[in-house]
Formats: structure tokens, C-alpha cells, sequence
């Protein structure tokens, strides 16, 4: 039983974790009794398991995740949306129209058009198909104002913070509504277009340094001063 | 008739400088391109390559896709401008065996069966050669396919070692290849003590080959510590400019 890294050290793939009765938490991989690290992160310890927090990945789709998503073609089962991951979604009639579909006589493309962005949500997705999508919610739908965000999937957990106080500060300092997709794209919904410009510019900051301490408070100094040299 | 260049003078010292043991000096940088999933950049002597990561992706042609793990397609190319003489930028013979020998090398790295149907492009572009691309190239993918997020069992870390003069020597530049007996490049994932690659290009008795071979590894091992701090090298710059300004 022994560990070979303090909480939080930067570690590579490969990296020998720890050795002994140990469970490998994710991003990590285990051989016999020795656990690795397959991804550049931030490595814990958390009583037996080890895990580690990826700096940078892209976007494993799992049921239930709220995602932002744009259509990119129409066929007749439905609509083929980029969700930026490996994987490229559908999302079907049924789970978007509240009447019934006749592909003789309906338009899909009078609902949702190719190109236009959809807050969804992923109800089945495995590894031998697709994921299916669902905008039958309330929240969910065709996003028809304010600006797109795109940063690593990495960093949303960061953007959400413990409990969601990161987002909630966020909400609260910019005045405006934000969507946080789990698939790295965020929503940012303003009154005006100033608080929309800070709301970016404090996304993006939380991007660069989100394995920094001590981050929220110094987003929130940032936003302050941001709003005194308007 | 010319007479024989001497690649090792009577010190030790080679061509360019070096002891026989000693790599040439590097430079690795990761996230050097922002349009690609993952990058990374290497000089290595007188070597300057970039290699780029997409993916994990769809499959185009659709065929390709394999139903039970992710493609690695890699391409490796060297630029017009790369050698001496110019080269034909179409897929040379060399270049398509290349592509598939350091695809080979890295495929075991590589979680390849958790992404299923998708693919990752991987291309390695030769801006300045001398000798040693093929290793170096494994070197600078690697540092770009753990750049990119993509799950690894470990970095694959590239050196070759040959025999010119009648001395064993690492990290053979273009002259000692082209002039010296013999050149191993071998690819090496230090942490799980395996190797991806091992050629030989040349003649070499069994006990010379085994201490080229130890030589190469030890190489590795070098380049790997380097290649770890490349990655790191970014977020901690980051993380001791924010504690900076913290502590003001």
C-alpha cells in the first residue's frame, strides 16, 4: 500500500500512481496491483481510489447529460446533430414534434433547420449506436438568442464548481442566464450585450486557470472590475 | 577513390561534438497548433517536426470503421524543403512504410478499444531532416496524442542507436546513418517496460546489437523525462503566474 504523488501533482499517462489494495478511479488503469494514469491531470486520492482530473478531453456522450448540439443534416428518421464528440447524435421526430410524424407530409426542416443550435438532452447511447437525443423538456430546444462558448470538456466541471457555486456566482455577477452543456459548449443568455462580453471573458478565464486555487474569488474580483471601467 | 570520412576521432568525439552516448539536444514543445485536437513540436539536433492529432472522430469513408475499437490512421510526410535536394511532395514508398511503422508503434498505447467506430488522424510533417526522423516522429506523436486527451497507457518514447567506425553510438545523425555500419531505431514505453519498434538497417554481431539495443533504451528513457515535462510544462506555467500575482 503505498502512493507515489501528492494530491494534486500534475501527472502524465503512464505515470505509476499508486501500488496496493487500491481501486482505479477514472482516467487511471490498473495492472495487477499497480494502478496508472492514462491521462495529463491532476492526480487524488480519495481513501481507496485513485483518480485523476483530466487538463484536457473531449466529449464521451452518457445518458442524461443536458448538451448543446447543431443540426448538420435531415434525413427521414430525424435529425443528425454535431454534439461535439466522437459520436454524432440523432434525435428523432417523436422525441422533438408533439404531434405525430408522417414523413409523406410534414417538413422536418420547417421545425429545425440545418444549422440551427438545440440545448438536448441524451436519453440512450451505447457503444454500438448512436446517441439519441430528447428536446421534448422544459429548457430544452432550439436556442433562438445570445452567444455560444466553447471550451475544453475538461474544464466543465471547473466552470460548475462544487455544487454549482462556481455557475451560481457566475449567474449572479453577470446578470445573466447561462446553459452549461456537458459536451464543452455554454449558452450565455444576457439583458445587454455587456454582460454577455464579461460572462465570456470569466468562462474563459476559468478555461485557462481551472487547476488553479483559489479561482472563484478571483473570478469574481475579475468580473467587479471588469464592471467599474465600463 | 575518396577518402573515408572518420566519424569518431581518436578522443571519442563525433562529428558534431558529441561522446558517443549522447543524444543531440532537444526541444520539445506540446499545444503548439489551435486548430488541432492535440499537438506537439520537436527539434532534435538539427530535426524539426510537428505532428498534429484529430479525433477521436467519424469515420470518413464510413467503411473504414472498425466495430470494435477506434482507426488510427497516421501519415508521415516530410515537406519539399526538408533535405538537401527537393523532395516530391507525393507519398514517397519510404514514407508509406514509415507511416505504417510508427502506427504500429503506437497502436499499443492507445485505448483504442473504448472508442469504437470513430478514428484518430494522426500526421507528422518533416520540416528539417537529419537523420532519425522515423524515431523522433514516434517521439513528437506521442507528446500530441497525450496533448489531444486521448487516453494512453503510457507515452511511447523513440531513440536509435548504430555503429559507425566501429563504435556503438546513440542517436545517429544523417551522416553517421548514411556513412556509419549499422542504425536500430527502436520505440520504448518506459513505464510498462515494452517495445513498439525495433528495426535494424545494417550489419551488427549479436553482442554489438545488444548493446546498441540497451544504448537505444537508455535513450528512451532520457527522451521520456523530457517528453513529461514538455506536457507539464504549459499548466504550470499558468499555475505559478496565478500563485504569483496571488501572493502580491
Amino acid at each position: 500500500m503505498s502512493v507515489f504523488y501528492e494530491n494534486r501533482d500534475i501527472v502524465t499517462p503512464g505515470d505509476l500512481l499508486a501500488e496496493g489494495e487500491f481501486e482505479a478511479g477514472r482516467n487511471t488503469y490498473k495492472i495487477d496491483s499497480k494502478i496508472y494514469a492514462c491521462k495529463l491531470g491532476l492526480v487524488e486520492y480519495k481513501g481507496k481510489t485513485v483518480q485523476v482530473v483530466a487538463l484536457n478531453t473531449f466529449y464521451v456522450p452518457s445518458v442524461g447529460d443536458i448538451v448543446i448540439g447543431k443540426i448538420i443534416e435531415i434525413n427521414l428518421h430525424g435529425w443528425i446533430v454535431d454534439i461535439n464528440s466522437p459520436y454524432l447524435a440523432m434525435l428523432r421526430p417523436t422525441e422533438a414534434l408533439n404531434k405525430s410524424y408522417k414523413p409523406q407530409k410534414d417538413e422536418l426542416s420547417g421545425f429545425l433547420d440545418v444549422g440551427d443550435l438545440i440545448q438536448a438532452k441524451i436519453i440512450a447511447y451505447d457503444r454500438t449506436r448512436n446517441p439519441l437525443l430528447t428536446i421534448k423538456e422544459p429548457g430544452l430546444g432550439k436556442i433562438t438568442r445570445g452567444q455560444i462558448v466553447k471550451v475544453s470538456p475538461a474544464k466543465i466541471p471547473r466552470i460548475i464548481g462544487r455544487k454549482g457555486s462556481m455557475i451560481n456566482m457566475l449567474k449572479r455577477e453577470t446578470r445573466c442566464n447561462i446553459v452549461v452543456g456537458q459536451n464543452g459548449l455554454i449558452h450565455i443568455c444576457g439583458r445587454n450585450s455587456e454582460d454577455e462580453r464579461i460572462a465570456v471573458l470569466a468562462i474563459k478565464k476559468i478555461e485557462l486557470e481551472a487547476h488553479t486555487s483559489g479561482l472563484t474569488d478571483r473570478i469574481t474580483e475579475m468580473i467587479r472590475k471588469e464592471r467599474r471601467s465600463e | 577513390m575518396t577518402e573515408k570520412i572518420r566519424l569518431v576521432d581518436d578522443n571519442g568525439i563525433r562529428t558534431d561534438g558529441r561522446k558517443l552516448d549522447e543524444l543531440r539536444p532537444i526541444k520539445l514543445e506540446a499545444g503548439v497548433l489551435s486548430n488541432a485536437d492535440g499537438s506537439a513540436y520537436i527539434e532534435q539536433g538539427k530535426n524539426k517536426i510537428l505532428a498534429a492529432v484529430y479525433g477521436p472522430r467519424e469515420v470518413h469513408p464510413r467503411h473504414l470503421a472498425l466495430p470494435d475499437r477506434a482507426l488510427l490512421r497516421c501519415r508521415y510526410h516530410m515537406a519539399p524543403f526538408s533535405v538537401q535536394e527537393r523532395k516530391s511532395p507525393a507519398p514517397s514508398r519510404r514514407e508509406i512504410e514509415l507511416s505504417k511503422v510508427i502506427r504500429e508503434a503506437l497502436e499499443p498505447a492507445i485505448f483504442l478499444e473504448r472508442f469504437p467506430r470513430t478514428a484518430i488522424d494522426l500526421f507528422i510533417e518533416v520540416l528539417q531532416a537529419d537523420g532519425g526522423t522515423r524515431v523522433a516522429g514516434i517521439t513528437v506523436a506521442s507528446l500530441a496524442l497525450a496533448d489531444a486527451g486521448i487516453p494512453m497507457r503510457d507515452i511511447v518514447a523513440a531513440c536509435a542507436a548504430g555503429k559507425a567506425d566501429g563504435y556503438i553510438l546513440l542517436d545517429l545523425n544523417d551522416l553517421e546513418d548514411k556513412e556509419g555500419e549499422a542504425d536500430v531505431p527502436v520505440a520504448y514505453m518506459p513505464s510498462l517496460n515494452r517495445v513498439g519498434l525495433l528495426q535494424m538497417d545494417g550489419q551488427l554481431t549479436p553482442e554489438e546489437f545488444e548493446k546498441a539495443f540497451n544504448l537505444a533504451i537508455e535513450g528512451c528513457k532520457k527522451i521520456y523525462a523530457l517528453q513529461k515535462q514538455a506536457l507539464k510544462a504549459k499548466y504550470l506555467a499558468i499555475k505559478e503566474a496565478v500563485e504569483e500575482t496571488g501572493q502580491k
